[in-house]
């Protein structure tokens, strides 16, 4: 199995390391001490695992053969034994054998590899499509058709990641709402971005994809077991790169569909908070967390930015100037920078919540209350 | 001769001298790869656990990119150049190089391109933060204000590299001994010759790239910005069209090297000259049609993909070719394991180490799971440090003595050769099971799972780091005050023009040229 895999892959390739490892590869202690690629739950992530092992085994016997030569010409030919050099410095007989020996062993390999390559890109006859749009640090899944939609982002509390508190265990791979898809099901993934390249990848189901602004790539996968499963962002993306993690929550069918619609009740239960008015105090609330989950990245929790990168909000025109344009810098974004389009990304009980935070904190004290419903004007008279 | 070199600061500033201004790039390259490990030792002491202890994960973008452009451009590309220009001239029996004044210039803007690149570190804003591979749009609209000072360092570095190429050319076709032929021609000088034209080949498209950026950023076009009808992904082919390319650049002149040093402590001539010839020929031409290799998740369609995979795979005939001509000429030898010959077996070993990686990113499933990982950051470490800075540093081992008629100190190097070649193991080996294990490059910080490699890994890299302090100490020891050596042929088994020179070398050289059968 592929423990056993691991543990011969150790051996061979890191006789230095294993010394540290062995003697103690304690059952909870093997995950951490991993030297190899997870076999995964996905028919392709399996036949990547294969190919893999097999490129790794041809290595280890081509670079048995290749070392044990030059190991024994240094052991045997040494000065110090009293070898005589020999004069050869040609012979074309060898020099084509190896030459051609490579070539087959290459052509070998590309067998596996362009049927699992096509299997990979074989995208057809899915089952779902899922809309995955990655933003500046956090992932958006929209339920094509099922007008579900919803962001995931990272978790894990800053308190743990600058050290004041301790790390829990899925420390930097826990997010605010897992992407739920269910077991043996083909699912498409549409991946795209609205600010910068990131790419999504989930070791155990081997799907990694680019996303790119103004591009939609397609991958797909289709998971055997139910369980939780977590991966990263590959690409780098700015400062929050090693921040944005993902959480995909494999459901069996039955438990699926009760979440899906769960969700849409939810998901309309948000829409009816436009219409409520809130006092200042409970925008203030919502906006703080609101402010520090979305916004606080670049113009930092204390509203100053970073000097040259990210304009401070804290007594700036924008937040204590005009409310329109305020608005419209929140929703459509500012063209040519780093300011998103938060207008697609957030609620508008978040918006106006957000908005009145940046109107009224640091000291702004402007007083303005901006209320969802003002949002959802502003967006509809554009 | 009649004259020696000038009195004082002028001689440096103002020398056509090939030794001096070899002398020069190899002092600044080793200046920059101190600059570029410091960045590294950062990286590594914030990477030692999880959490963010040291700094700030924006500070740490900027550090692994300052750290690679330093690496590539700074440190290994100036380093080979400076050998290049020592020993060509004196391998192919020449008084100098072709394009004496030029060269001076070629030198001189370096400095400056990296003292414009460096001051951003202390700008508001920072130094660049996108990465060594700079993909747009993260390097244009995202980037911060700084970016155009990099622009215009990598523009001198680019103008530069094209005038060292210009004058190897000029060198290698024109002002050979009589009677060298050009399948006669040392290796080292061969494989600079088919670089040279690499760099001349590529830069242009580097500065293409950058001057887009340029547009993009502060002129309106939209080259990469798909909002305004270009396209984030024309970036990285510009790029890796010319970045493949660049790879071999580094590695080539590295290849000379060893087939200089493993012949000289085998007692034997290298093994296959005319199918090292041709293998560093293909080599060069497979490394323009392969770019996009880098770009397997970008969303190309499978003929690419296929394409891109079954090119890059050939790149493997000849390298092993390589590999196997060394080997046969270490085979029935008789060798002897002095510091230069301890690292080019060394860098035999691991660079096919690298290779076998190589191959194993190029098969393009399978790097769904490497792209972007730490596994992919093994495999380049693998190559370019125990390929290009082992092979550098058993150069400059091997042709010290040469150069300034004092021996290093033979136990010392050898110190310092098992500190830098344990050192460099135990930092590169566990990220290629980090890798594997699913830790993305580039990351500030890692989930639990990855700490304990990490920690081996930064452990490491401060053992490597130390090394070369050491390997400073006994260059400059061995030039104040080595053991003087007298013998034109410094090493027993050496062969070539060079090692007919006296020892020390002195300023002019091969004023009347020797004749060569």
């Amino acid at each position: 199995m592929s423990r056993r895999a691991n543990m011969l892959f150790a051996l061979v390739l890191a006789p230095v390391m294993s010394l540290a490892a062995s003697g103690k590869v304690l059952a909870e202690e093997a995950q951490r001490w991993a030297v190899n690629m997870p076999r995964g739950v996905t028919s392709v992530s399996n036949a990547i695992y294969d190919i893999h092992m097999i490129a790794f085994w041809i290595c280890v016997v081509i670079g048995i053969g290749v070392f044990g030569v030059m190991f024994y010409s240094m052991y045997a030919h040494r000065k110090s034994r009293g070898a005589v050099a020999a004069n050869f410095h040609e012979n074309t007989t060898a020099e084509v054998v190896w030459t051609i020996i490579p070539a087959l062993i290459l052509i070998v390999m590309c067998i596996p590899a362009t049927s699992t390559l096509l299997k990979v890109y074989d995208t057809s006859e899915a089952e779902m499509d899922i809309k995955i749009t990655a933003y500046q640090w956090k992932w958006q899944y929209e339920y094509l058709g099922e007008e579900v939609v919803f962001m995931s982002e990272l978790a894990t509390p800053e308190t743990e990641i600058y050290n004041t508190a301790p790390k829990s265990q899925y420390y930097l791979q826990e997010v605010s709402e897992p992407l739920v898809i269910p077991v043996n099901t083909k699912v498409r993934f549409l991946i795209t971005a609205k600010d910068v390249i990131h790419s999504w990848w989930v070791p155990d189901f081997a799907v990694k994809k680019d996303a790119i602004p103004g591009m939609v790539n397609e991958t797909w996968t289709s998971v055997d077991e139910p369980g939780v499963y977590r991966g990263e962002c590959a690409e780098l993306c700015g400062q929050g790169h090693a921040f944005m993690p993902i959480v995909v929550n494999v459901l069996e069918k039955e438990e699926y569909n009760a979440w899906l619609s769960e969700k849409k009740i939810e998901v309309a239960a948000i829409r009816e908070l436009t219409k409520k008015t809130f006092t200042l105090d409970e925008l203030m609330a919502k906006g703080e967390e609101a402010y520090n989950r979305s916004c606080a990245s670049c113009h930092m929790a204390n509203g100053e930015g970073i000097p040259g990168v990210f304009p401070g909000l804290k007594g700036s025109a924008v937040a204590t100037g005009d409310i329109s344009k305020h608005l419209d810098m929140v929703v459509n974004g500012v063209a040519g920078t780093a300011m998103q389009a938060f207008g697609g990304q957030l609620s508008e009980v978040d918006l106006a919540a957000i908005i009145t935070y940046e109107r009224n904190a640091w000291g702004n004290d402007t007083g303005d209350a901006v209320q969802p419903i003002d949002v959802l004007k502003f967006k509809q008279g554009q | 001769m009649a004259h020696g070199p000038a009195k004082g600061i002028g001689r440096w500033l103002f020398t056509t001298n090939h030794k001096d201004i070899g002398t020069l790039y190899l002092w600044f390259s080793f200046a920059m790869f101190l600059l570029g490990g410091s960045f590294a030792m950062i990286i590594r002491a914030e990477l030692f656990e999880p959490g963010m202890q040291i700094i700030r994960p924006e500070f740490f973008n900027q550090m692994t990119t300052m750290h690679g452009l330093v690496m590539v451009f700074g440190a290994i590309m100036p380093a080979f150049v400076g050998l290049a220009n020592w020993m060509i001239p004196m391998m192919i029996g020449a008084p100098d190089m072709a394009l004496p004044r030029m060269n001076n210039l070629s030198f001189w803007i370096l400095p400056f391109a990296f003292a414009l690149m460096a001051s951003t570190l202390f700008m508001e804003g920072g130094a660049p933060n996108f990465g060594w591979t700079f993909y747009a749009p993260l390097s244009t609209t995202y980037a911060p204000d700084t970016v155009n000072f990099f622009i215009f360092a990598v523009h001198i570095m680019g103008a530069s590299s094209i005038m060292g190429s210009i004058n190897i050319i000029a060198t290698v076709l024109n002002m050979r001994a009589p009677g060298m032929t050009l399948m006669k021609m040392p290796m080292f000088v061969w494989t600079w010759l088919i670089t040279a034209f690499l760099l001349i080949a590529v830069m242009p498209v580097l500065a293409g790239a950058v001057t887009m950026m340029l547009m993009d950023i502060n002129f309106g076009t939209s080259f990469f910005d798909a909002a305004g009808g270009g396209d984030p992904v024309l970036f990285q082919h510009v790029f890796w069209f010319f970045g493949h390319p660049e790879v071999y650049i580094i590695i080539l002149p590295a290849f000379g090297v060893i087939s200089h040093i493993i012949p000289t402590f085998s007692r034997k001539p290298l093994f296959g000259y005319s199918s090292m010839v041709y293998a560093t020929a293909s080599i060069a031409f497979l490394s323009f049609i392969v770019w996009a290799h880098h770009m397997f998740l970008v969303g190309m369609p499978i003929g690419g993909e296929l394409y891109f995979m079954y090119a890059t795979m050939l790149i493997a005939i000849p390298t092993a070719a390589k590999v196997f001509n060394w080997i046969s000429t270490m085979f029935r030898g008789s060798m002897t394991f002095e510091t230069p010959m301890l690292f080019a077996i060394a860098f035999v070993i691991l660079f096919t180490i690298g290779g076998f990686t190589g191959v194993m990113v190029a098969i393009a499933p399978a790097d769904v799971q490497y792209h972007d990982s730490y596994f992919v950051v093994a495999h380049f470490h693998y190559v370019m440090v125990a390929g290009a800075v082992f092979s550098g540093t058993a150069a400059v081992y091997y042709w010290l003595p040469k150069w300034c008629g004092r021996m290093y100190d033979e136990s010392m190097a050898k110190v310092q050769f098992w500190v830098s070649f344990v050192g460099f193991n135990v930092t590169f080996f566990p990220q290629h099971f980090l890798g594997l294990a699913g830790m993305p490059r580039r990351y500030a910080d890692y989930a639990l799972q990855f700490s304990d490699w990490n920690m081996v890994s930064s452990i490491g890299a401060f053992m490597y780091g130390a090394s070369q302090l050491l390997f400073l100490f006994i260059v400059i020891r061995t030039i104040r005050s080595g053991t003087p050596v007298s013998e034109p042929k410094v090493w027993e088994g050496a062969e070539g023009l060079e090692w007919t020179l006296a020892t020390p070398v002195p300023y002019h050289t091969f004023s009347t040229p020797p004749e060569v059968k």
